[in-house]
């Protein structure tokens, strides 16, 4: 192909145009993923104006821009934060060794499948989402959902820059994956379960902003702690932009959760879906599912990988320099409960092998504040009803507790019992298909669906009625 | 009871097992397509103190498997086509378990390879000459003996998901080697070039379908969608290729039982046909096999109406029993005193009637046939000491005679006053194979190609003197020296070291040129053995222990 225009094409601060190596991988991927991007992106909206925000630099001041622009024309950008040059290895086996600037050989295959995992959960997302612009509440969600979308297709592009510049030609071949699997495919799916679930209403979009994004969040935040540098300023700069997907999620569930109490107040029976609502028991069973499924993604309670990870300084704790002041994790054990023959079991499991569980802690405490700030939202409206989080052993399909059944306060329950209260807990056929029912787009400036509050307040300071898109 | 096992306070492992019983194995068969799907229970290992996580196995993983191959073979001839698969998701099986191997005595470990090995030449033996086919159907990653276990198989296939692979990541991972195989069938069956080979070996995480093809790894496979179709189509063809549904009517493997007492430090395993009698102090025993007592089949319907209880059959399975148990069950009996009780002509006719009719197609006899030459194989592997006793009232004659000839040495007594031979069959020319193709007479006359076309001449009796003239035995001390000598040669042999000996017996018992089996049971294992005892593998910090454990492994960087 034509040589790019480096520079402006493509915002970076690697040096681009000057880099051989990564012009000639881009060169060859690059009309791909426009490609990827035409066949999997957001569907039958790619030629409208839509307003964006654009990673520019890496400062920390004025790191984007915002303009309308056409998705396909979204500057897909490549940013590190920036470079400390004293930086060590700050934790693991190789404490205080100067952070590598090149990939070790001997990780070079464990960081390649870090990488390749959480690089396939970007352009997954898009993938499950690429028809909600058209039901979406309000424009103001539309243009969320279209700039959620372009991010996580920057965020491959920072892992594919990873796996072009340290990675050889397997990192090349591993690029090329990335856009070959599709989500929810029967032949091809992607790497991790919850990214083949469909994320089809808009309900599921915002608990999977709030509940999958922060997971990502905690999975950048660890790796970002990596003793392999280019990996740990990759993740530290997706992280400015992951902070925007939570906060769609975050908010977009308290805003359901708000406008679901206030039609259950004006219903005379206190029923939402008389009002053409969400009632809250379904937002309710929304969480349930997704929070569970979100706590697969932390991997097995008991990890030799997550303990090599740890162990080889790729992989660190939520805050590891921060919150730690021990940094090898050695001699040092945490109970995790099993359940073994119908008991649960407190075993006491190295630290390093118990590092997914660690980290899911963090994450657990971190959804709990959210569903504080949710349960208080709908007292404010005059309901009295607490949302929760089920508990860490509810509906898992990965780790100690699959296999089992438990109900949403981690009791142990027989399968029949579960079948039994299933449609109580989770999403059912008739929840999804009511949603769909009450879910149309709504494409006029200011207005917003009678199922959802509109937000506090707009995009980069704008009103919530601004033209966020111009269909 | 006392018991030599490596697990000392944990009941003896038994190979009697079933279809019905099985764990970790289901065996479907549809008329000539067998499925024999791969589904660990994680709870049920052989010994506790390790889970049988992600479809990983142990022996009693295998021992099922070895159970299932022998009765495809025996109770479903007319299958042509045995599909191998995985009935966990996205893992086909992830090789021996790390936590069971890490956990093992030493010798529990060489013993449990050796036997999965035979296992796998098992499958091949059934492709080669029982038009039993086996493909490897991999619908997920098959790591380690998981991919060994497809090499053994005919023909691998491969999902392609973009997430499954093969791989034998023993190197990079675990400090080790693939034990069952891998190595050499990469270079030697599959022929995958050496440097590809290497970078295979290297590579933890494997190579999907795209590489694995390319690269000879694997012969074929299809996205989940076209999956089913893909092997449904493959074992059609195969069994139109093998002739179709022959129909061929298989017999029952009822159990082999053995009864066993024990009197202070003799302890005595007795089957119908065969006797082990165990000197534990002394650290030697007699294993004692009876020729038959009634003629021999004459048709085929007499021999499938006999089924499981023809002599050359049953003989042969108590034997393969009572191998197995020494091996497992019994460590430190380092000497095995082969006898034979019976007469030539008994042998001698059930190995003809045998011979005939396999001549006259069958299926039954050929199955016998290949059957005996397995387990004379497995005599053959036994890192055991072996002296033949050959002495009035036995019967070392046609197949029988291979055991003698088995045995590191055998004795034979040059009595004046009572009648003492071996005789020759029809079986020395070809029939019993050793693992490295020749016959166990090739071997022994190596040197002697002009004897040996003699002997091959020959058939019926031989006297001592002509015996032991010929090559065919050791010695064959007179009536007046042969207590003597006998009982010298056992205590000193008992007397040496157990290592060296069965070093030095593995070096002697193979003359003649390679194959793939032969640098399998003897240069890989014998790698393999080494590096099991190495500190870079088994140490505090070696890489079997520290396998899923929070520390890195510690290597020597010494290379010898």
């Amino acid at each position: 192909m034509a040589s790019i225009d480096y520079q402006s094409k493509i915002p970076n601060n690697v040096n681009l145009s000057d880099d051989r190596r990564l012009q000639r991988a881009l060169e060859h991927w690059q009309p791909r993923y426009l490609q990827w991007w035409q066949e999997m992106g957001p569907d039958g909206i790619q030629e409208k104006d839509v307003y964006l925000r654009t990673a520019v630099s890496a400062d920390k001041d004025g790191w984007a821009h915002f303009d309308y622009v056409k998705m396909p024309d979204y500057r897909w950008g490549i940013f590190l934060s920036e470079r400390d040059p004293e930086r060590k290895v700050n934790f693991g086996d190789h404490i205080g060794q100067p952070a590598w600037q090149e990939v070790p050989g001997e990780f070079r295959n464990t960081l390649r499948r870090i990488i390749v995992t959480q690089g396939d959960t970007e352009p997954a997302s898009v993938e499950q989402q690429r028809q909600l612009w058209k039901t979406a509440p309000s424009l103001y969600d539309m243009r969320n959902v279209c700039q959620v979308n372009v991010e996580e297709g920057r965020h491959l592009w920072a892992m594919v820059y990873l796996l072009h510049s340290y990675f050889g030609a397997e990192g090349r071949d591993e690029a090329e994956e990335l856009l070959a699997r599709r989500s929810g495919d029967a032949d091809k799916p992607r790497i991790l379960d919850a990214f083949n679930q469909p994320c089809d209403d808009w309900l599921s979009f915002y608990c999977f902003t709030m509940f999958a994004d922060r997971d990502g969040k905690f999975q950048l935040h660890s790796l970002s702690e990596s003793g392999f540098d280019p990996l740990s300023r990759t993740c530290k700069f997706m992280l400015t932009e992951e902070a925007h997907h939570m906060f769609v999620g975050d908010t977009g569930l308290e805003r359901v959760l708000r406008r679901s109490a206030q039609l259950t107040l004006l219903d005379p029976s206190g029923d939402a879906r008389a009002q053409g609502g969400i009632d809250l028991a379904t937002v309710q069973k929304f969480i349930n599912f997704w929070f569970s499924y979100c706590l697969d993604l932390f991997g097995s309670e008991i990890s030799s990988n997550a303990a090599d990870f740890f162990a080889a300084g790729l992989k660190g704790r939520f805050m590891e320099e921060k919150n730690y002041t021990e940094h090898t994790a050695l001699g040092q054990e945490k109970l995790v409960t099993l359940f073994k023959d119908g008991k649960f079991v407190d075993e006491s499991v190295a630290l390093r092998n118990a590092m997914n569980e660690v980290l899911r802690d963090d994450y657990i405490d971190d959804c709990a504040n959210a569903v504080r700030r949710w349960s208080k939202a709908v007292k404010d409206e005059g309901l009295d009803f607490e949302v929760t989080l089920p508990s860490r052993r509810f509906h898992r399909h990965q780790g100690v507790y699959n296999g089992s059944f438990f109900d949403l306060q981690g009791n142990p329950i027989s399968e029949a019992e579960f079948n039994a209260r299933k449609a109580d807990w989770l999403p059912s056929d008739a929840d999804k298909a009511y949603l769909r029912s009450i879910m149309h787009g709504v494409y006029e400036q200011g207005k917003v669906a009678n199922w959802i509050a509109p937000p506090r307040r707009g995009i980069n300071g704008q009103e919530f009625q601004y033209e966020y898109v111009k269909l | 009871m006392a018991h030599d096992s490596a697990h000392l306070d944990l009941p003896p492992v038994t190979f009697d097992t079933s279809p019905e019983r099985y764990h970790h194995w289901k065996l479907a068969v549809d008329g000539a397509v067998a499925t024999l799907t791969m589904q660990v229970d994680r709870d049920a290992p052989l010994r506790p103190g390790y889970d049988l996580k992600m479809n990983s196995y142990d022996l009693g993983v295998d021992i099922e498997l070895a159970d299932a191959v022998r009765r495809l073979r025996f109770e479903h001839p007319q299958v042509r086509c045995i599909v191998v698969t995985g009935g966990v998701p996205k893992m086909f099986c992830a090789g021996a378990n790390i936590k069971m191997l890490a956990g093992s005595a030493h010798g529990f470990k060489v013993n449990f390879c050796k036997f999965t090995n035979e296992t796998r030449c098992e499958i091949e033996d059934a492709t080669t000459h029982s038009s039993q086919r086996y493909i490897a159907a991999l619908n997920g990653t098959a790591a380690g003996g998981g991919y060994e276990l497809a090499e053994a198989c005919a023909e691998i296939y491969l999902i392609d998901d973009g997430f499954s692979a093969v791989s034998l990541p023993e190197v990079p991972l675990l400090g080790v080697l693939p034990g069952t195989g891998g190595l050499t069938r990469l270079v030697d069956k599959r022929k995958v070039r050496r440097d590809v080979a290497d970078l295979f070996c290297t590579k933890a995480e494997g190579f999907r379908l795209r590489d694995a093809l390319k690269m000879r790894l694997v012969d074929g496979g299809w996205p989940k969608s076209k999956w089913d179709q893909g092997i449904a189509e493959r074992s059609q063809k195969i069994v139109a290729d093998a002739g179709g549904n022959q129909g061929e009517q298989g017999i029952a493997l009822t159990p082999v039982a053995r009864t066993q007492v024990r009197d202070g430090e003799i302890e005595t395993l007795t089957w119908p046909n065969v006797t082990l009698r165990i000197l534990h102090d002394k650290r030697w025993c007699e294993l004692t096999l009876r020729g038959p007592s009634e003629a021999a089949p004459a048709s085929a319907a007499g021999l499938q109406a006999q089924g499981a209880t023809a002599w050359s059959l049953q003989a042969f399975r108590e034997l393969d029993a009572a191998l197995l148990d020494l091996r497992f069950n019994y460590p430190k009996i380092g000497l095995i005193l082969l006898r034979t009780v019976g007469t030539a002509e008994g042998v001698l006719g059930h190995d003809a009637a045998i011979a005939q009719l396999r001549a006259d197609g069958s299926w039954l006899a050929r199955e016998i046939q290949l059957f005996q030459s397995r387990v004379l194989r497995r005599l053959d592997n036994m890192s055991r000491s072996m002296f033949a006793l050959i002495e009035p009232g036995s019967c070392f004659a046609g197949t029988l005679l291979e055991i003698a000839w088995s045995a590191d040495r055998a004795y034979m007594l040059d009595d004046p006053d009572a009648a003492n031979s071996i005789a020759l069959g029809q079986v020395h020319a070809g029939t019993h194979a050793a693992h490295n193709g020749m016959t166990r007479l090739q071997i022994r006359l190596y040197g002697d190609p002009d004897g040996l076309a003699k002997i091959l001449a020959m058939h019926g009796a031989v006297d001592a003197p002509t015996a032991e003239q010929l090559g065919l035995v050791t010695r064959a001390p007179d009536d007046i020296d042969w207590e003597d000598e006998v009982r010298l040669a056992i205590e000193e042999r008992v007397s040496f070291s157990p290592d060296a000996l069965t070093g030095m017996e593995q070096n002697l018992r193979f003359a003649g040129p390679e194959n793939c089996d032969t640098k399998l049971f003897g240069r890989l294992t014998a790698w393999q053995n080494w590096i099991f005892q190495r500190p870079n593998a088994v140490g505090e910090r070696g890489a079997l222990p520290m396998y899923g454990h929070p520390q890195a492994p510690v290597f020597d960087w010494n290379r010898t």
